[in-house]
């Protein structure tokens, strides 16, 4: 019976090529870019001083950071999603990235007269900010979800976490070309509350949605 | 060393026919999934007990059919046999938790799984675990047993050592047995 199954998975045998599987991971991400981006541009519209802000350099912080944390969730997703992977070098690379925006947040929030810290910190947007990137992310999540569930995670808190991280980070990139909240300390806060909160979703879900 | 040694042959061995098998090469690839079908095989074997030895052809079926559909996550660049048993562990683990066996999510690892013969641990094990259980018995009768069941002494051996009688041994190990399935045997 064994044999008989060795012998038809040896007549289905396909040539893998050594891209096959990051490629993958591309052909999930772009699309949830896309449907996330139209969302955005639907239901809260770019920034209207686009043009203006391209000039500043907070603009491309922001982006930096969340398309940065992003690429490294992907990292982390594509290790992860393979058995016996821990996802080391990517999780911890996002981390350093995350605590040196943190440490440089503090810095400029203790460093800046007294009457800019509201505006810089809480901005005009801090309790939506969260919301909209958890909203934002959700087609991320999904599309790996989809994608990891047909690969082979083994540890899938972990792969959850990657998972989440990748999600999260990626809805906050999307969610900065609507943002026009100028603060670094809003962006150490806020964002990376929002990216969290879907981090952890996937931390504490992986072990349900990941199963195969 | 030497059973060091023998891993890494098996290793090179195995992932050069997964490489060739990741070209396309069915020959290879038969090979390769033949020579895992019996590590497989021993590996559930060893880790399916007390009623769940029946599953272990389905457990390797499915194992090679996860590791056929997945095959694009083995990175070249690490290890075969460690991604083939990490498959594997996690599908005896999914199998456990279906059964609702969750006590008793084995703790093993690769060389386990690549061992060829029955190793020396896992029959450290199972004498730790005789050991245990004959000691809630009297030591009078675990001898007995011991000696009857375990070390297949003959009960006139047995009764010679011990200056008892050839009945009186044979009561007693039967006894032991008995009272050993009322506390451990199960309800069946």
């Amino acid at each position: 019976m064994t044999d008989d199954l060795i012998a038809r998975l040896a007549a289905d045998l396909k040539p893998v090529r050594r891209t096959a599987m990051v490629r993958r991971l591309w052909l999930a991400a772009l699309p949830a870019l896309l449907v996330s981006a139209v969302l955005m541009l639907v239901w809260l519209g770019p920034r209207p001083d686009m043009a203006e802000a391209v000039g500043t350099p907070i603009f491309w912080i922001k982006s930096g950071y969340t398309l940065g944390l992003g690429l490294f969730g992907l990292w982390a997703v594509e290790r992860l999603s393979r058995p016996a992977e821990s996802g080391k070098a990517p999780l911890i690379t996002a981390a350093l990235l995350l605590a040196a925006v943190a440490i440089a947040a503090v810095l400029d929030y203790v460093l800046m007269p007294a009457s800019a810290r509201e505006l810089m910190l809480m901005g005009s947007s801090a309790q939506r900010c969260p919301f909209y990137i958890m909203a934002l992310s959700v087609p991320f999540l999904a599309a790996n979800v989809m994608l990891m569930r047909r690969l082979a995670p083994t540890n899938l808190t972990w792969a959850g976490t990657a998972a989440g991280l990748m999600a999260g980070a990626l809805g906050a990139w999307v969610y900065s070309f609507h943002c026009t909240e100028p603060g670094l300390p809003f962006l150490a806060s806020w964002y990376s509350l929002g990216i969290a909160a879907i981090t952890a979703l996937g931390a504490a879900f992986g072990r349900f949605l990941l199963r195969w | 060393m030497n059973r060091m040694g023998d891993l890494s042959e098996l290793e090179d061995r195995l992932r050069t026919l997964m490489l060739a098998s990741l070209a396309g090469d069915a020959a290879s690839y038969r090979q390769l999934l033949a020579a895992l079908t019996e590590h497989l095989r021993r590996y559930f074997q060893r880790r399916l007990t007390s009623g769940l030895s029946h599953q272990v052809e389905d457990l390797v079926q499915e194992t090679l059919l996860a590791i056929h559909a997945r095959r694009m996550t083995y990175d070249p660049g690490r290890a075969f046999t460690a991604w083939a048993y990490a498959i594997a562990h996690y599908k005896l683990i999914d199998l456990l938790r279906k059964v609702r066996q969750d006590a008793h999510v084995p703790i093993d690892d690769l060389a386990d799984f690549l061992a060829a013969e029955a190793d020396e641990a896992a029959l450290a094990g199972v004498r730790r675990d005789l050991d245990t259980v004959l000691d809630t018995l009297p030591e009078r009768v675990s001898g007995l047993v011991r000696r009857v069941k375990i070390e297949e002494q003959s009960i006139a051996e047995a009764a010679a050592a011990t200056g008892l009688s050839e009945a009186n041994v044979k009561v007693t190990v039967h006894r032991g047995l008995k009272a050993l399935v009322a506390r451990f045997g199960g309800k069946s």
